[in-house]
């Protein structure tokens, strides 16, 4: 059986996961070791004047209280925003100061100010309870456009009005000027809902000081452990890079929600060095709840204006972000340029102008989840052509296709340079497998038995890929999004790769040895794949924006063409052949046309024992590369749900769900569909189940899987999921990306088809029963 | 401090634990059995999930001191020596990725399955999900879970 590209490889590292072998950061028990209990406000906005510590400190097991004090007295340094975004007027983002540890004011329910260390959890925790923090309590605002109105509560000084920055992109006056020549215009006004990420693995970190050499070991449930060690290391100052090691062993799924760098990771390597134990913290989920960044949580208002021929003209967008109570590692790039970049949709727009406001409140900093930005987009994109065509009296897919992109490259108004695609064949793919045409008879089938049954669709794009960084440098980007590999072959022939790239549940163990297997021939059992570990592997960006095939592919492929290289010119010598006539098949390499052959395995001994090596080549066989896109990717495709709805309830029965996807070249495909299940699931989840509640006065209402739906195995279908393909001409594999698609396509669709069913466009997510039932009545 | 004795994975084990101890930590902390997961606080997520005298039991809501003397099956003892087809059915299937609701899964389920066949009934998709209430997963979807199960319980 094939193991190379696009076979359906079963994955390498299952058996330590079915079988509870798996490594997961709260399984790390060192030798004697301490745990660590945050005392967190319970109030959303509050002056800190004092912390009485001394009945905690009086405890027996409990080894040390620290606060915020000690800590900026110890110079760790501010979390910070590794993206700067400059407002229109051309002033800087105002971002407020974010210790890991409140000194003199708290901003949201859950901001630390003070952790205990004890001998074991319970007993922290305890603790932590008998903490006396004593509050002058403030007005509070959870809501982004009312911390945004006048005469809301300052949250912090350095921004005025709460406003972070006020952002453009795109053309106005052309835009206005498009919208007020246009024949039809849809105006629409959408939110989208405040999701909490929910990995299921809550986060953890074990940090340990060794006072010998000065040098910091973390554990950590990170998505980008070398991120997080120059992130620790450059702005929190808490330990040079080089004697901290950061580890994310096996993490337990991420979302977006462990690429950032937290209060409590730099808070426990900091304990650690102060009380000379090593410090374990995991959250529980309550915990979970309150300090996991949120995602999403736009307000927009926008306008389409079509000629009369139904061809868009002109798009016009105001958005308002809510940022939560601090900035948060990359949350002012997602309603930025993860967000207003993708607003040409699939579509031909000659026109667009985004303005964004992004505004502070005080609830949990909000960030990139699954999707970051993308999904606000394709999801008023889609809302707004469903809209239009209804309006406009069209077939939302004939809309749709008169005004799709047909020759690539296209560049849209707002940055993007789509670089290939067939939008017209995943619509039509997606059409045959949901059996579009039969769907009048299941119609009338439904209504038959007093049900609404109605059809949505979405056809998304996003960019992933993410990025190239002299690119993202002249946006703003505090980094480069390149990605790093190193392939070792040993002196037996097996091999190695390092990866920059981490794996939460994407397979890389699998699917980055299929395109090593593939390329040398060799059985996929003969190589392994690591990462995770800044000591064992290079400086790497990590995984997130659906980067790992497109970029830490892509670096893997430049080093095995660097391997090959050096394989053939030892070979050439070794077997007195041109290089040219070397090829590598079956275990071997050989002189093409002739018997003369050594095994790959005696490749890689020659190039260890040197004893007969060209003159002037090294020993050794191992060779790295960093990989630097030359453009984002394009992934895009159709998604069609099929819904059923009883009026008399608001109960929606999902009974079809249809994905095409085009991803470019596909390495293993049941990973892909896996992924794009996933996606799926969480759009749905965030369609019609999920929602961060806050009260008027900012306290958490949504603090536990009591409150807060997620998606369980009954409220979610099959999915029928396809692929219809064009290669993405900008990697070396010619991929595009699948692991946020499902999360970015799924929501509009879903909201498509119930207002289609119920006859109602005024449905806001989550399309709860209520909701529902609540639109259904509206409408009477 | 309380004394508890009972048989995991077959083994006789005895521990003087604190009388709040919980299940899953005395399993967890106490016996360094660390495939049964912890995903919530409030009973909810079924990560925890193991077979107390051969049912499925949340170990998060059980106080390890109410089990004296009982048999206790994680999924770390599932199988003797190589895969439960259960196991089997989740990778041949793809019914994982980070692996963090796995164990609770595969527990619950060959509970279902062993549940149905003892009661003759047929256990449809749609009934695997309805069983899976009390099971999260983030990563998958569900849909292969579902697959994997009904591939397993066709050869259990
Ligand atoms: S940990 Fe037991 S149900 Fe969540
Ligand atoms: S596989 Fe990650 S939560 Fe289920």
């Amino acid at each position: 059986m094939s193991t190379g590209i696009g076979a359906r490889v079963q994955r390498k590292e299952d058996k330590r996961y079915i079988t509870g072998k798996g490594k997961y950061t709260d399984d790390v028990r060192n030798e004697s070791q301490a745990y660590a209990a945050f005392v967190r406000s319970p109030h959303a906005h509050a002056n800190v004047n004092g912390i009485d510590t001394s009945a905690a400190m009086a405890m027996d097991g409990v080894i040390d209280v620290l606060n915020g004090q000690q800590l900026t007295g110890d110079g760790i340094g501010n979390i910070i925003c590794g993206w700067a975004i400059t407002s229109k007027d051309g002033s800087p983002m105002n971002m407020g100061a974010w210790s890991a540890l409140a000194t003199s004011k708290v901003r949201y329910v859950g901001d630390a100010v003070a952790v205990v260390i004890a001998e074991t959890q319970a007993l922290a925790r305890i603790a932590a309870e008998a903490v006396e923090v004593d509050y002058e309590v403030l007005p509070a605002v959870a809501a982004s456009d009312k911390a945004l109105a006048g005469g809301a509560a300052l949250i912090h000084d350095n921004a005025p009005g709460n406003l972070i920055y006020d952002w453009e992109i795109g053309d106005g006056a052309a835009t206005d000027a498009a919208l007020a020549g246009a024949a039809h215009v849809t105006e629409l006004a959408v939110t989208n809902n405040r999701l909490s990420p929910n990995a299921m693995e809550p986060r953890a970190a074990v940090a340990t000081f060794d006072e010998c050499d000065d040098h910091y070991t973390l554990y950590t449930t990170s998505q980008n452990p070398h991120v997080a060690r120059l992130v620790l290391s450059a702005f929190y100052q808490v330990a040079p890079e080089n004697k901290l090691r950061v580890i994310a062993p096996d993490v337990g799924g991420g979302f977006g929600s462990k690429i950032f760098i937290y209060p409590e990771e730099i808070t426990c390597l900091w304990a650690s060095m102060k009380t000379n134990r090593s410090v374990k913290w995991t959250s529980d989920r309550s915990e979970a709840f309150i300090t996991d960044a949120h995602g999403r949580d736009h307000i927009t208002t926008a306008k389409m204006g079509f000629d009369a021929a139904g061809k868009i003209v002109g798009f016009k967008v105001d958005t308002i972000a809510n940022f939560g109570a601090y900035m948060s590692l990359f949350s002012s790039s997602v309603p930025t340029y993860l967000y207003a970049t993708l607003l040409s949709g699939q579509y031909n727009i000659e026109n667009i102008h985004c303005n964004v406001r992004a505004a502070y409140t005080n609830t949990v900093p909000v960030d990139a989840y699954r999707g970051a930005g993308r999904p606000e987009a394709c999801f008023l994109v889609e809302r707004m052509m469903e809209t239009a065509a209804r309006e406009m009296g069209k077939d939302p897919t004939d809309l749709r296709r008169a005004n799709f992109v047909q020759e690539f490259p296209h560049q849209t108004p707002v940055i993007m340079a789509y670089d290939a695609g067939d939008f017209g064949a995943n619509l039509d793919q997606a059409m045959a497998a949901a059996d579009v045409a039969g769907f009048a008879a299941r119609k009338a089938e439904s209504a038959g038995r007093g049900k609404l049954r109605g059809l949505g669709y979405s056809s998304y794009i996003e960019a992933c890929g993410i990025a190239p960084s002299a690119a993202v440098g002249s946006l703003g980007a505090g980094v480069g999004l390149w990605e790093s590999a190193e392939v070792r072959v040993n002196p037996v022939g097996t091999i190695e790769v390092l990866t920059g790239s981490h794996s939460h549940g994407q397979g890389h163990e699998t699917t980055f040895a299929q395109i090593v297997a593939e390329r040398f021939d060799l059985p996929l059992e003969n190589v392994s794949i690591v990462h995770g570990d800044t000591d064992k592997v290079q400086f790497g960006m990590g995984t997130y924006g659906s980067r790992s095939g497109a970029v830490g592919m892509s670096a893997i492929v430049k080093a095995m063409d660097k391997v090959e290289a050096k394989v053939r010119k030892i070979a050439a010598h070794v077997l007195e052949a041109s290089e040219d006539d070397i090829v590598i098949e079956g275990g071997q390499v050989k002189v093409a046309g002739t018997d003369k052959a050594m095994g790959w395995h005696e490749v890689g001994l020659s190039a260890y024992t040197a004893h007969n090596l060209p003159p002037d080549m090294e020993p050794g066989l191992k060779e790295g590369a960093f990989y630097d896109p030359a453009n984002f990717t394009f992934p895009a495709g159709t998604y069609i749900c099929e819904v059923e709805v009883d009026p008399e309830t608001g109960v929606t029965d999902i009974v079809q769900f249809t994905a095409s996807d085009d991803f470019g070249t596909i390495i293993n495909p049941n990973i892909v569909e896996g992924q794009v299940h996933g996606g799926i699931a969480q759009g749905i989840g965030q369609a019609m189940l999920e929602q961060v509640v806050y009260d008027d006065d900012a306290q958490l209402v949504t603090g536990s899987y009591m409150d807060y739906a997620m998606p369980r195995a009954s409220d979610v279908p099959s999915f029928s999921v396809h692929h219809a393909s064009t290669t993405c001409p900008n990697n070396p594999l010619g991929m595009k990306g699948c692991g946020e698609a499902g999360a970015i396509g799924s929501p509009p669709a879903v909201i498509n088809a119930i207002t289609d069913a119920i006859g109602s466009n005024d449905l806001a997510m989550p399309a709860t029963p209520q909701a529902v039932w609540n639109a259904i009545q509206a409408a009477k | 401090m309380t004394n508890v004795s009972m048989t995991v994975n077959g083994k006789a084990v005895s521990r003087e634990v604190p009388d709040e101890t919980l299940l899953s930590e005395f399993l967890r902390e106490h016996l360094r059995l660390t495939g049964t997961h912890v995903g919530c606080d409030t009973s909810q997520c079924g990560a925890c999930v193991v077979h107390v005298n051969g049912k499925a039991v949340k170990s998060c809501s059980t106080l390890a001191a109410s089990l004296d003397g009982s048999q206790v099956t994680t999924i770390e003892g599932l199988a003797n020596g190589g895969l439960h087809p259960m196991q089997q059915a989740f990778t041949e299937n793809h019914g994982l990725q980070c692996g963090f609701c796995t164990p609770g899964m595969i527990m619950t389920s060959v509970d279902m399955v062993n549940r149905y066949k003892a009661d003759g009934k047929e256990l449809t998709a749609q009934a695997i999900r309805g069983e899976l209430a009390g099971n999260i997963c983030r990563c998958t979807g569900y849909h292969n879970i579902v697959k994997a199960v009904e591939d397993a319980a066709a050869k259990m």
